[in-house]
């Protein structure tokens, strides 16, 4: 019964979703202040029924229905309880279930903080949502319900892939998915403003703290794949330029951009038609990333549930979505200009440089990404685009930008002329030289161009982003939550660069001969062999090394490296070892046996790699603590804000 | 045209490519199975009809033949069951079965309720045979000829389509086995 009792709801859900998309945005633009009523109601309606959707397919799951189709498809009698729940999302009907979810919280919580908005306008914005939504519940109810029953059931379920039975993979795609969702409330902010034909600074205050609450999920959400990546596929890298990882990185250039942009139009009401613009396309290459990694039209490593025939439909939804919003930018942008100008130097022109790198940084990787399906669409040989193509382009727009991020910072609002603190930023800039020069020549003993230019901007980026917050503190100040949140995404974007020129240019690897019981170091690592042992698995045998670590005279361990020959087919595989320790990542694989007990062994050093991941995570903190800031809270003022809070109320239900 | 119309024009742009990309992205969805060319990695497993015989890769030497790989719990090889039972009614070539993760019991009563196409059948319970066989997920049929190399695997179910078009043409003679 219960599966049927969620396919009703999802049903409900659309029909409640039409009701929420009709009344908000059609009582809106017919000026119908009673039909704005209904809106309320409905988005609550259809949380509810959203909700009991996803609470039917997670007990069909935890109680093993495995009648139900999905459910028979992705998870198996023995699976633990934890991967049982995560297996929801362990596919594609799930994960759009996962997203109508998410959606129905954020539209929710918009409804519910639609009480500081003037009623018309926050119709028109749970409208659009509700159009969203409608999109995809009809996605999922006609081409990919999770509810099909099987008849006969099976027996047991085929279980849920294995690459996905790992906690940090579990959590990755809820995390990516409310960042992606996120970008839908901007959306519909950007498409309320359009269609009401007013955009002002009271509109970017109410629109901020939903982007950088959305930027921030994305952040962790990224990180956590990558960290994922790193530890498992144990290939010593932690971005790979995959289509699926570009998927999710380019809504975070082009959201990044957003939060940038949507600080200009709330200070000093410019940038308005590039702000709408960037929050339609944010949102849309979510979509695009959402669709692109299931619908099979980009093939990766990843793409575990490729369907090419739902393909047609996604193009359909996509056209209407992004389409739709792109013609209504074209129609109203014009009204949207902004009249104020501001002088080069000024922290406006700062802010356009921001814009314009993260969103050319955002085409580079668009372009790599989609180069491969336009040769094929042009009948070209197959195309295959890689870190050689990535790494150098994407640097080029990314360097300046970090350049101008410890100038921008203190850069005045209008005038074109820094502050007092110019004597400031140069003393940090040469303080982060000379660390820069200390730490390459000093710490590593080599020093390239780019090393140095990274090692510079990331420390100058630190210290020109505390110097405000310092300088408040000193003259005991109260810091908003905005400023804090901003100082601490800058200095997470400054240790991310430290963290990446060091593991880009001090990674050390040696190739060596040992035999049982010789050592070899390799920055400052010393490694003891002691020699294999044979190994048995289930459909393999094999060696297993032992490697004694040891730093000057502290022990650290013992680490085993495998190399595997699977029977079958005689596959040899190499089973590196990892290990962390303080942040520096230790890999040793196994090579050749080079007879009379020698083999040849690789030792892998990397230094600071675990900080990639906390900067990125810092990066995300920020975010948080910025959104929260009080001054989005009391975006009215308090005369105006009394009769439209009562309507918005009737509004919110 | 006004400048704001720019990113519509490059959207539509950019959605006949994804387009002509879905029309194409059928084809890359197939997973090639490295065993293709290669020799049929060696069974011996208890037969499911037969609890005396083994069923084995050693006597299956010199001859095509076809793997089926199914199982009770298996959603899609009910549907595929049909068409097996065609095949082996053709005689074109040997079906057998690789009983995959499975209870025996099931696996009797699922034949005595839809008939047995297979010549024989292997019972694999631990699922050993299926990992060197490189099984992703049943049902999966391999195409073996008389040198014992794999010539081609069909994942997903066996239909018509299939054998008409990939199993047939691959078959020594010009098969008359049109059903």
């Amino acid at each position: 019964m219960l599966p049927e009792l969620g396919h009703f709801a999802l049903i409900l859900a659309l029909l409640l979703a039409l009701v929420q998309a009709f009344f908000g945005i059609a009582g809106a633009h017919l000026r119908r202040d009673r039909w704005l009523a209904a809106v309320g109601p409905a988005v609550a309606g259809q949380f509810v029924m959203v909700a009991t959707a996803i609470g039917c397919l997670v007990t069909a799951f935890v109680s093993h229905d495995f009648s139900v189709r999905y459910v028979a498809e992705n998870s198996n009698s023995a699976l633990p309880l934890f991967y049982r729940v995560t297996a929801l999302w362990g596919a594609h009907e799930g994960s759009l279930l996962l997203w109508i979810f998410l959606l129905a919280c954020w539209t929710l919580a918009v409804a519910v903080g639609a009480a500081r908005l003037p009623p018309r306008f926050a119709a028109r914005v749970l409208g659009v949502l509700g159009v969203v939504s409608c999109g995809f519940l009809l996605f999922t109810l006609a081409t990919s319900n999770p509810f099909l029953r099987l008849i006969p059931a099976a027996p047991d379920g085929r279980d849920l892939n294995p690459i996905l039975q790992d906690p940090a993979l579990a959590i990755h795609p809820p995390i990516l998915y409310t960042g992606y969702v996120g970008f839908a409330v901007a959306f519909a902010f950007a498409c309320a403003a359009m269609l009401e034909g007013r955009l002002d600074q009271a509109w970017a205050r109410w629109t901020r703290p939903w982007t950088t609450s959305a930027w921030a999920f994305l952040t962790v959400g990224i990180a956590l794949g990558s960290w994922w990546a790193y530890y498992e596929l144990g290939w010593g890298g932690f971005w790979f330029w995959d289509p699926v990882e570009n998927a999710s990185f380019m809504p975070w250039l082009v959201g990044t951009a957003l939060v940038h942009s949507l600080a200009v139009t709330d200070k000093r009401g410019l940038f308005k038609s590039w702000t709408l613009l960037l929050a339609i396309l944010a949102f849309s290459l979510s979509l695009l990333g959402t669709f692109l990694v299931r619908s099979g039209v980009l093939v990766s490593v990843h793409s575990f549930a490729a369907d090419p025939t739902r393909g047609i439909f996604i193009l359909v939804f996509l056209v209407l979505m992004i389409g739709g919003s792109l013609a209504l930018y074209a129609w109203r942008a014009p009204l949207l200009r902004s009249a104020a100008g501001f002088e080069l130097g000024a922290r406006e022109s700062f802010l356009l440089f921001n814009n314009i790198l993260l969103v050319i940084a955002a085409a580079i990787v668009f372009g790599g990404t989609m180069a491969p399906l336009i040769a094929d669409a042009l009948g070209l040989p197959t195309l295959s685009v890689g870190t050689p193509y990535f790494n150098p382009t994407f640097l080029m727009p990314v360097l300046p930008l970090l350049a101008l991020l410890p100038v921008g910072l203190h850069a005045n609002w209008k005038k074109g002329r820094l502050r007092q603190k110019q004597r400031q930023i140069l003393t940090a800039l040469a303080a982060a030289l000379v660390l820069s020069l200390a730490v390459s020549l000093g710490v590593f003993a080599q020093a390239k161009i780019l090393t140095l230019v990274g090692l510079t901007l990331g420390p100058w980026i630190i210290l020109s982003s505390l110097l405000d917050p310092l300088d408040r503190w000193r003259r005991q100040l109260s810091l908003s939550r905005s400023v804090l949140g901003m100082t601490t995404a800058h200095v997470g974007v400054g240790l991310f660069v430290i963290a990446l020129t060091v593991v880009q240019s001090f990674t050390q690897e040696h190739d060596v001969a040992l035999a049982r019981g010789e050592k070899a170091s390799v920055g400052g690592y010393e490694f003891r062999f002691e020699g294999v042992r044979g190994l048995e698995g289930a459909n393999y045998e094999g060696v297993r090394g032992s490697v004694v670590v040891t730093r000057g005279t502290v022990p650290l361990g013992t680490l085993y490296p495998e190399k595997r020959r699977y029977f079958v087919q005689g596959t040899v595989t190499t089973e590196a070892a990892i290990q962390m320790t303080r942040g520096t990542n230790l890999l040793i694989a196994l090579g050749d046996d080079l007879g009379a007990g020698r083999w040849s062994v690789r030792l892998q050093v990397r230094p600071l790699v675990s900080l990639v991941w906390l900067a990125a995570l810092l990066m995300a903190i920020g975010g948080a603590v910025a959104g929260r800031d009080r001054r989005y809270r009391l975006a009215r003022s308090p005369a105006e804000a009394a009769p439209a809070a009562a309507g918005a109320k009737q509004a919110a239900g | 045209m006004n400048r704001f119309a720019l990113p519509l024009a490059l959207f539509a742009l950019l959605v006949v490519v994804l387009a002509i990309g879905i029309r194409h992205s059928p084809e890359k969805g197939i997973i090639v199975s490295p065993l293709v060319g290669r020799a049929a990695p060696g069974f011996a497993l208890p037969s499911l009809t037969d609890a005396h015989q083994r069923v084995s890769s050693q006597e299956l030497k010199g001859r095509w033949y076809l793997l089926n790989v199914w199982g009770t719990w298996c959603v899609e090889c009910r549907a595929e069951h049909s068409m097996l039972m065609q095949v082996g009614h053709a005689g074109v070539i040997p079906l057998i079965g690789l009983d995959w993760k499975d209870e025996d019991d099931h696996a009797l009563e699922w034949l005595a309720q839809l008939g047995n196409p297979y010549q024989a059948i292997g019972v694999d319970h631990d699922g050993r045979t299926a990992i060197d066989w490189g099984v992703y997920g049943a049902p999966e049929t391999f195409l073996v000829n008389t040198q014992g190399v794999v010539v081609y695997k069909l994942v997903g179910p066996l239909t018509r389509e299939s054998w008409t078009r990939e199993i047939l043409p691959r078959l020594p003679r010009p098969a008359s086995a049109g059903f």
